[in-house]
């Protein structure tokens, strides 16, 4: 369950912007999830709403923005596609893949009044 | 509750003690109705770009420790593994081998000071961090375990995470690498079931070997399974209790600890010399 210490770290990112740009109600977050940062975006969107009741985020729609995960293939020398932190190269096959995108867990944007 | 760092959470008991006394370095605000909107319309919405990450505040607690312990010459790691593959007792085994004085321990629980009292035991010194219902450690508890654990310069920092091969992956805590435990009583496919804490990871113990003549684990597939997910990841197999690989467990451990004593020395050079030029322009200017 480390989504809920996760969403609470967005809650804290929410409430800093609020402090700085001076708005006290937020109606939308977009929070982008890499495929690959360990983040399920079912139990990030069920701590969501319960750690922003009674904060400036209560009652906002979280909008999920899914990136792709990218690996480096060793053997192909070059990015392919992973779905999973375990997967293997779409062309040839093997596990020689460091993971070059899709990690990212950022609060890309707010919809604010 | 204090959202920015977390504290007085309720849960969160470093040796027993709730909460901590310390001055807040940031300003936040504990209620929302001291917020005001300098809004036009009520109903009118506008979009603020944040583009920030969400572990960042964890990231900058993390490298405060981190500078910390290079400051010292700390050699620190994060063990991480899930409950029952023998962290405390291979970190027992250690400490014996080692020598007392050159560790210390953080030892992270739901609950109990169990596990900080059986080091204490070995003489090294120890604290309990409980984090209630938490999952994992972070940087934040890190770093105030590390206000009150007596640490020798240059000795070795173990941090014994809390049992769970999901959650601690996520949160850097400062450590100068993550060694992931895996018993040969486990699945051997452990690696792939969990692959975020395997790839975290830069070595994987493969513990109680002294079992396998009475198993069917098949260490060679647990190997290519880690592998398959961390292709880097340096594999020792070890028997806190029969001393197999125990020593080449000690020698990556002298050796880590070695490189992070001749960083600090160097650093100290760097900066004595640069004190030296210093001084040797005031007295020029001075001349």
């Amino acid at each position: 369950m480390h989504e809920m210490s996760l969403a609470e770290g967005v809650l804290q990112v929410i409430e800093d912007a609020a402090q700085r740009d001076h708005f006290s109600k937020v109606t939308a977050v977009w929070l982008e999830i890499g495929q690959l940062s360990g983040v399920e975006p079912q139990a990030m969107a069920f701590c969501f709403d319960a750690v922003t009741r009674g904060s400036v985020a209560e009652g906002a729609r979280l909008e999920i923005v899914a990136t792709p995960g990218v690996g480096w293939c060793m053997a192909c020398a070059k990015s392919v596609p992973m779905k999973e932190v375990f997967g293997e190269c779409p062309d040839c096959g093997g596990y020689q893949l460091q993971v070059t995108g899709g990690t990212e867990l950022r609060v890309k944007e707010l919809e604010v009044a | 509750m204090c959202v920015t760092c977390g504290c007085g959470e309720g849960e969160v008991k470093i040796d027993g003690v709730a909460g901590h006394a310390h001055e807040h370095g940031h300003d936040h605000s504990h209620a929302q109705g001291d917020l005001h909107s300098h809004a036009p319309g009520v109903g009118q919405t506008r979009m603020v770009q944040i583009e920030q990450d969400v572990l960042a505040k964890n990231n900058a607690y993390a490298q405060a420790n981190r500078d910390k312990l290079a400051e010292r010459g700390v050699f620190a790691l994060n063990l991480v593994s899930s409950p029952g593959s023998g962290k405390t007792t291979l970190l027992c085994k250690t400490i014996d081998l080692l020598g007392s004085t050159s560790v210390a321990v953080i030892e992270g629980d739901q609950q109990t000071s169990q596990d900080a009292d059986r080091i204490c035991a070995t003489g090294a010194p120890a604290i309990q961090i409980n984090t209630g219902k938490g999952c994992h450690l972070d940087a934040h508890m890190v770093g105030h375990a590390l206000q009150q654990l007596p640490l020798a310069d240059g000795a070795l920092l173990m941090i014994e995470n809390v049992g769970n091969l999901v959650c601690p992956a996520a949160f850097d805590l400062g450590e100068a690498h993550k060694v992931v435990i895996l018993s040969v009583t486990e699945g051997e496919d452990k690696p792939i079931k969990y692959p975020d804490m395997f790839r975290a990871a830069s070595l994987m113990l493969l513990n109680k070997v002294d079992l396998l003549p009475h198993l069917t684990y098949d260490v060679d597939a647990a190997i290519a399974f880690a592998r398959r997910v961390n292709p880097a990841i340096r594999v020792i197999q070890v028997s806190a209790t029969s001393g197999q690989g125990m020593d080449e467990w000690l020698t990556y451990l002298r050796a880590g600890m070695a490189r992070t004593a001749a960083a600090r020395q160097q650093t100290v050079a760097v900066l004595k010399a640069r004190v030296a030029a210093l001084e040797a322009q005031l007295q020029q200017a001075k001349a």
